[in-house]
């Protein structure tokens, strides 16, 4: 196989402007910290997902080269786990927990909820890109079910109408 | 593998050691570092597959090989398990009969299995597992999932709905012929066998169009261009040559 | 630099002095749960409130680890556990400060002041709510590392191994496998590098026990592991984290590079031979990496598919070398078996399952949080004392216990005692120790369903009976709930469960027909009802009631 060592762009999609996207330079210092191993290969899958926001094909071939590791597989390694996406994620990110607790607690209808009125479902995005569904399997914050993350910052006891507020709020709060 | 930790030989089965055991109540001898699979076949005793193929490693994934082991609760497949003195195996038990033709019958329901507009009628290994278990129906619903067809290489297609995951050709591209063009994506039963960044086969910059994942293929799910209806064969004899000519490269 | 042990009590003494000349302590629960209620900003008034009175020379604000009662945060323990306050704002600092070493805050008192705390056994948990996660000195200052330091300069490989065997400690990770035969395993495995891993990808859904002791007491994971890394002769570990777990991933590197700074990490640690060091590995949110032969593919950069076993990891693991694995709970268990001996620990549990358990408690139960309790408690004790029974005036109905592996148990084994063996008995699993009280207003025929999605999605899809059954077996109680099923779905169902637990490659999909199997038998009614009379005998599921 060509080993692609350049920096992403030409001919795929990617979201970085080479030579020197800045963004490269968490995904190089990861594979720098494992001397390039194979086994870094998750490691710099995060990396890349934390400054990209998404795994597009520009940077997966990029890593592929840089680690030595087939194209097939990086992909294969992006799919196995939910970790990683390969969509760019809307503005605002809502997770919502779906662990035991969390589903008893009545998650399920906070997502009939979002699915009625936002008209996406879990691993979508709105249309206009503002808004991002994402489920956990379980965040762990089964005391406070049902559970979930609104941009980072995670809340408990949710009911569906608070919710919907939330995501109706960061509309409000930033009018396109 | 890695440099850093490097690979190290599984010592515990020590090929010079010669046990004797029993599969269906036939004495049997064996070499420890063979499989119950490989002595059943040895001895003439078949014992169902699909996911093994000579000359490729073992996944132990299909679990047709499944065989009963007595004082064992716990059924085990044949192609990774491997004997220890006075072993008692049974592989035709009733039991494992029927586990097996339900397998089967899963495999029939994931995937479309139209066998008469397939070019592998009549070559197909599913196929010959069908009869040879006496599947001649399915209790579980189908699932008709609608899978694409990839003709954008110039000499083979893939169908991915005669797709049964064995990863034969993933293992061959890895293997034997050292490109690793082939993978799976996604987990359960969504995964899906790629070609690179899950492109066009056409498209590949990795693909030496060698050909020997379509030879392995044991179903219609990748095929050579250009046959009709049950036309294709396979030719694999290449495959243990190769294996035996590599292990054997570090001697010459 | 490297420690003496004479260092070690040092750090220790001069860590008690620093407490004692605090007159009041303060604690605030900055673990995961409380801090997504606003402990952070209720640590930041108090602290304000003190510094304002000009207090700070008497009263210490900390923040801790898990408090326990999840339930009620943010929560804020003053001198010691003495008083507890839940529910806590910003705005009750003021309050809380004025009442120092007089009355409390009655308004703020936790209810939960009675059997959710007294009837609790700490071990794995004796650090949690006491001590700073972010500062070794404190750990050090409870007794930490003193275990390394006695096993490390007093105790031979194998009298390591021998008192964690005689202790009796079985695997928290699910199986109870006993934790001394497999380091004796791995110690025996002939090879020059091994390698320790500690699993910590919680993927239960409704457990966090392992994240609650990594945010709250990290060093007593990896003390534990290194004791490990002695007795089975390796010198490196890895602790595989979920991503998901952002604050623990945090405060175990943290809490690495502290351990590195004062050599009880590295090189030589007290001035022994021995060499340890730990490295961190992000899961990627993959359930079946909890399973041993994924999770080290994981580790190793490639998809956690598991392979067939044996052989074993203790023979052949990471980069097939001896490896021995364990979750964080059992290792977190070791440093106090060194301490104070396995008669100590042995004489605490049942016969069988001697120690203690931490469990998750959430679901429909008044006192949700994380507690340790001896093994041998009832689950009547837990459900109804500890948990403090279940809230709106609803009626039990079942536990389910070991996540997607386990199975759910019914009210007329409330009072079993939870040891490794009665679990199994009834269907179920100790698993990691996810334990969720569901209550009558759920449908048991949708748990299951529930339980089977998460293993379909889970699925890593290698092996056949797994990858399709239990998409059969989802859609078969999808249409049981939808009240489209008729009885031969029913035997269908019992044979398919059958069929990928005897079948299966690995343990979780051998395991996964659990919540069916158990909901089966003691919740038959239910099944009954959805498909013969199309009716959810919970009212759960809509469609069943509309297609009478």
């Amino acid at each position: 196989m060509q080993a692609d060592n350049s920096p992403p762009g030409g001919q795929s999609s990617t979201p970085s402007s080479p030579p020197a996207d800045p963004r490269l330079r968490l995904v190089d210092r990861t594979m720098q910290l494992y001397h390039h191993e194979g086994h870094a290969l998750i490691e710099t899958l995060h990396a890349a997902q934390e400054s990209f926001g998404y795994l597009d094909e520009g940077i997966m071939h990029y890593i592929a080269g840089r680690l030595r590791v087939p194209l097939s597989r990086v992909f294969a390694v992006a799919t196995f786990y939910h970790a990683f996406t390969l969509k760019p994620p809307g503005k605002h990110t809502c997770v919502i927990c779906l662990g035991t607790a969390c589903y008893i607690g009545g998650s399920r209808a906070i997502l009939d909820g979002i699915r009625d009125r936002e008209g996406i479902a879990a691993g979508e995005t709105t249309a206009d890109g503002e808004v991002s569904l994402v489920v956990a399997r379980c965040l762990g914050s089964c005391g406070l079910a049902p559970a979930g993350v609104f941009d980072g910052e995670v809340a408990g006891r949710l009911d569906p109408q608070q919710v919907l507020d939330r995501i109706g709020r960061w509309r409000h709060d930033d009018p396109a | 593998m890695s440099p850093e930790f490097p690979k190290k030989v599984r010592s515990d089965l020590n090929p010079s050691r010669v046990l004797t055991f029993r599969i269906d109540g036939r004495d049997v001898s064996a070499r420890a570092d063979e499989s119950i699979l490989i002595v059943a076949r040895q001895n003439g005793i078949a014992i169902p597959t699909l996911c093994h193929l000579d000359g490729l490693s073992e996944r132990g994934a299909c679990r047709l090989c499944i065989v009963e082991i007595k004082g064992s609760a716990r059924l085990q497949p044949a192609c990774v398990t491997y004997p220890r003195q006075d072993m008692e195996v049974v592989t035709t038990s009733e039991r494992v009969v029927a586990y097996r033709r339900k397998i089967l019958e899963l495999l029939f329901t994931e995937r479309n299995h139209v066998c008469s507009v397939c070019v592998s009628n009549g070559h197909c290994e599913l196929q010959d597992l069908a009869v040879e278990l006496g599947v001649s129906h399915v209790r579980y619903p189908y699932l008709y999932p609608g899978y694409p067809v990839d003709a954008s290489h110039e000499r083979f297609c893939v169908d991915h709905n005669r797709c049964v995951l064995c990863l034969r050709c993933v293992r061959v591209c890895d293997e034997i012929e050292g490109a690793h063009t082939w993978d799976v994506m996604g987990r359960g039963i969504t995964s899906q066998v790629i070609i690179d960044l899950n492109q066009p086969w056409g498209t590949s910059e990795t693909c030496t169009s060698c050909g020997k994942c379509v030879q392995v293929c044991p179903t219609g799910a990748l095929t050579e261009k250009g046959r009709s209806v049950a036309e294709i064969s396979r030719r694999r004899r290449f495959l243990p040559y190769l294996q035996m000519m590599r292990e054997r490269r570090d001697e010459r | 630099m490297i420690l003496h042990s004479e260092d070690l009590h040092r750090i220790a003494r001069d860590e008690q002095d620093r407490r004692d000349g605090f007159r009041h302590q303060v604690h605030v629960c900055m673990a995961a749960g409380c801090l997504s209620c606003g402990s952070g900003e209720v640590k930041q008034a108090l602290e304000a409130e003190v510094a304002r009175r000009g207090l700070a020379g008497r009263c210490q604000v900390k923040g801790v680890g898990c408090l326990g009662l999840c339930a009620a945060g943010p929560l804020v323990a003053v001198d010691d556990g003495a008083t507890r306050y839940q529910g806590v704002q910003a705005a009750d600092a003021a309050a809380i400060v004025d009442a120092l070493g007089g009355s409390p805050v009655e308004r703020l008192r936790c209810s939960g002041d009675m059997a959710f705390f007294q009837r609790q056994t700490r071990i794995v948990t004796e650090n949690c709510g006491r001590i700073d996660p972010e500062r070794i000195e404190e750990y050090i200052a409870a007794a930490g590392y003193h275990g390394l330091h006695r096993a490390l300069t007093g105790m031979s490989r194998q009298e390591v191994i021998d008192e964690v065997g005689h202790s009796g400690l079985r695997g928290r990770g699910g199986a109870g496998f006993p934790a001394g035969l497999k380091w004796t395993a791995v110690a025996k495995a002939g090879d020059s590098l091994k390698f320790v891993i500690c699993n910590a990808d919680e993927g239960d859904p409704g457990a966090f026990m392992d994240r609650s002791v990594l945010e709250s007491d990290p060093h007593r994971v990896i003390e534990g592991m290194a004791i490990a890394g002695y007795a089975i002769g390796a010198s490196q570990g890895f602790i595989y984290v979920r991503a998901e777990y952002p604050l623990a991933v945090k405060r175990v590197r943290h809490a690495l590079a502290q351990a590195e700074r004062l050599g009880l990490l590295g090189n030589g640690i007290f001035h022994t031979p021995f060499t340890f060091h730990i490295k961190v590995r992000l899961g990627a949110g993959a359930f079946v990496c909890g399973e041993e032969t994924a999770l080290i593919a994981s580790i190793e950069g490639r998809m956690g598919r598991p392979r067939p076993r044996p052989p074993f990891p203790a023979e052949f693991g990471l980069w097939e070398h001896p490896t021995l694995i364990n979750n964080v709970e059992t290792f977190a268990n070791v440093a106090p078996i060194i301490r104070n001996g396995a008669a100590w620990f042995s004489a605490i549990g049942t016969e069988k399952s001697r120690g203690t358990k931490v469990f998750a408690l959430a679901g429909k139960v008044v006192n949700t949080g994380l507690i340790e309790v001896p093994m041998g408690t009832t689950l009547r004790d837990i459900v109804f004392e500890i948990g403090g029974g279940i809230p709106g005036g609803r009626r039990f109905k079942a536990v389910q216990t070991g996540g997607p592996s386990g199975g759910c148990i019914p009210s007329q084994f409330l009072d079993m005692p939870v040891d490794y063996e009665s679990l199994a008995q009834v269907g179920s699993i100790m698993g990691s120790g996810g334990m969720i009280v569901i209550d009558d207003s759920a449908c048991m025929v949708d748990v299951a369903r529930f339980f089977m999605e998460f293993c379909m999605t889970e699925s890593c899809g290698k092996c056949v009976p797994c990858r399709v059954g239990t998409r059969q077996i989802h859609d078969l109680l999808a249409r049981i709930t939808a009240g489209q099923a008729t009885p031969a779905d029913q035997a269908t169902l019992e044979d398919l469960c059958d069929l990928v637990r005897h079948t299966s490659l690995c343990g979780l999909g051998q395991s996964s027909p659990n919540p069916v199997l158990t909901t089966l038998k003691y919740f038959r009614d239910e099944y009954h009802a959805h498909i013969h009379e199309r009716r959810c005998l919970a009212g759960a599921c809509s469609a069943a009631g509309e297609v009478v």
